[in-house]
């Protein structure tokens, strides 16, 4: 299989070191200079590392396949379906109609864009009030003709905006989360990058959720955290590794059902290779799933997300 | 150093606090007991304080009529977390034993003007009223008891939002308060959400806003995004009403701004007329 075709327009520009033969994986070296999100304050990088840092580099990585790459890979003919019906049509996120090998589904993720000119029309994957309301409606179609929903999971959060507050950012995830909740058609969830916060979760309620192995979920981002209770944001790194972010933390706190693996040293050593894996988890969990008679997929659902949870008596 | 050369500062500080409350908001004096029974509303200004769990729980639920449920559901440390000020598990046992409530959340069936009902207040004063493990439990807890009970849930908020040191346990807790009270929804029955100062982040984005009715206090801070990150992000300053519940109200996302003095007898009603409650 062709291993370049995917992704990297603008971003092949600088030349292709990026394949460092494969013997040590490129974890370690990971640039992270990506624009926008906070991920410059990497600086003291060879200061400060750890491993879950260097996960984090991955997961953020520029040339780590993105909703897009999945999906063109997957079915070139998705049909895009736009708006929320209320005010705008929100780019950062995408909803549509797609065929996963024999599956028929629908499709909702973040988009985050890959051009310069991508990133900045959509917010850099992240979304709106009515990019939650969209996938929701579409979403909604999914349950009407009975179809399974896979929603791909790449944000570094919710856009904080006064646009954004003004429309009701907070209503619409949590609408979602409910809604999402009882949604009678099986939900398949995989975070495939940066599993941001609310912003991630907005998509993020279903039968199974599956997560990348080297892609990142968490309540706030290690900056934040840093900057919040550190009063540094330069210890990203220890707060990314105390905030216990990676796919194999996640299992072990039960949140995820099952990890991807990536190919060595990260989904952009080979993201052909990657999107294909990612596509054979998804038929596997939908086919497990469709066995499942409703009313006990949406019980199970419930009593999933229930369970999740540590506290003392 | 003689006596006349002696600085004069100290011994004219007065403190103030101990006899007077000083407003936050408009920084008017008003004797404390006469704060207290106006039920900690600044009467200068209307600005609302905040209250603890069971100062909530007491301007709602009739006398002795509370009874606490999931009080064994306490705090746990998921991630063995520790930061920059010291591990989580130290901090959420000096905060238990300050407030001498187990949780962010209290939650408890109660009589409301003789109408039964499921109860819950947080308190800001626990890790800032934030959203862990142990919260959602109790807010779980209060929906499927209110479900078994078949009557209405009531949650006054208070709340800075996820708790960071339970990590992504905490942000699966938006989840897990969302879906309980769906099934509550779903089944017909009423609940109410309240909100005061501050409902903000995660809790905002939970349990806060999926009211059949959403209900705030004046003049409180209700939001997503912190007004720092979005005055950063999109670099332009916000103005001063911005996530105030007058601000919501306008945009159309609460259903009505109550005072704290007519919550209850406002509850009562809607619950009268809303559902077959005598």
């Amino acid at each position: 299989m062709a291993t370049k075709k995917t992704p990297a327009k603008a971003a092949a520009k600088k030349p292709a070191a990026k394949k460092a033969p494969a013997k040590k994986p490129a974890a370690k070296k990971a640039p992270a200079k990506k624009p926008a999100a906070p991920a410059t304050d990497a600086a003291p990088a060879e200061v400060l590392t750890n491993p879950t840092w260097e996960t984090v580099q991955i997961a953020r990585h520029p040339e780590r396949p993105l909703f897009t790459d999945f999906l063109n890979a997957w079915d070139p003919d998705a049909i895009e379906l736009h708006g929320d019906r209320l005010v705008a049509d929100d780019p950062a996120m995408y909803a549509g109609l797609a065929k996963i090998g024999d599956e028929r589904v629908v499709i909702v993720g973040h988009r985050k864009g890959r051009t310069p000119e991508e990133k900045v029309a959509n917010r850099w994957g992240m979304a709106n009030p009515d990019g939650y309301r969209k996938a929701m409606r579409i979403m909604r179609i999914a349950e009407k003709f009975q179809l399974p929903i896979v929603a791909l999971v790449d944000t570094s959060g919710a856009f904080p905006g006064l646009d954004a507050e003004e429309r009701g950012q907070a209503e619409a995830i949590a609408k979602n989360l409910a809604d999402m909740s009882v949604l009678k058609t099986p939900i398949v969830v995989v975070v495939t990058g940066e599993g941001g916060s609310g912003g991630a979760l907005g998509i993020a309620v279903g039968d199974r959720i599956l997560m990348l192995e080297h892609a990142v979920y968490s309540v706030i981002s290690p900056e934040g955290c840093a900057s919040i209770l550190w009063r540094d944001g330069k210890m990203a790194p220890v707060a990314a590794e105390a905030l216990k972010i990676t796919s194999s933390w996640l299992k072990k706190l039960g949140i995820v059902d099952d990890v991807i693996p990536e190919p060595k040293g990260g989904a952009h050593t080979d993201p052909a290779k990657a999107i294909e894996t990612v596509k054979k988890a998804i038929l596997a969990a939908i086919k497990e799933l469709k066995k499942v008679p409703m009313e006990k997929l949406v019980d199970q659902r419930y009593a999933k997300f229930a369970a999740m949870g540590r506290f003392g008596k | 150093m003689a006596w006349f050369t002696k600085a004069p500062e100290a011994p004219l500080r007065v403190p103030t606090e101990a006899l007077w409350n000083v407003c936050k908001k408009c920084g008017a004096y008003t004797p404390k007991d006469e704060y207290e029974q106006n039920l900690k509303v600044c009467p200068a200004c209307g600005a609302h304080g905040r209250l603890s769990a069971r100062e909530r729980i007491a301007l709602l639920a009739d006398k002795d009529s509370f009874k606490e449920i999931a009080a064994d559901v306490i705090a746990n440390d998921p991630l063995t977390f520790s930061d920059a000020s010291g591990d989580y598990a130290s901090k959420v046992k000096g905060t238990r034993e300050k407030t001498k409530i187990g949780e962010s959340i209290v939650v408890g069936t109660a009589k409301l003007d003789k109408i039964p009902v499921v109860l819950g207040a947080m308190d800001f004063r626990f890790m800032g009223g934030s959203l862990g493990s142990g919260t959602g439990e109790r807010i779980l807890q209060a929906a499927e008891t209110a479900r078994k009970l078949k009557c209405p849930l009531i949650l006054c908020t208070a709340s800075g939002g996820a708790r960071m040191q339970e990590g992504i346990v905490s942000l699966m807790q938006m989840a897990k308060t969302c879906a309980a009270i769906q099934r509550l929804r779903d089944e017909g029955l009423l609940y109410v959400s309240v909100m005061t100062d501050p409902t903000t982040g995660g809790v905002s984005a939970s349990y806060a806003m999926v009211g059949d009715l959403n209900i705030a206090e004046p003049k409180t801070l209700i939001g997503f995004a912190g007004r720092r990150v979005i005055e950063t992000t999109i670099k332009q300053k916000l103005p001063p009403e911005f996530q105030t519940s007058e601000y919501l109200l306008e945009h159309g996302f609460l259903d009505k701004i109550v005072a704290r003095k007519d919550l209850k007898a406002f509850l009562a009603k809607t619950i009268r007329l809303l559902t077959a409650a005598k």
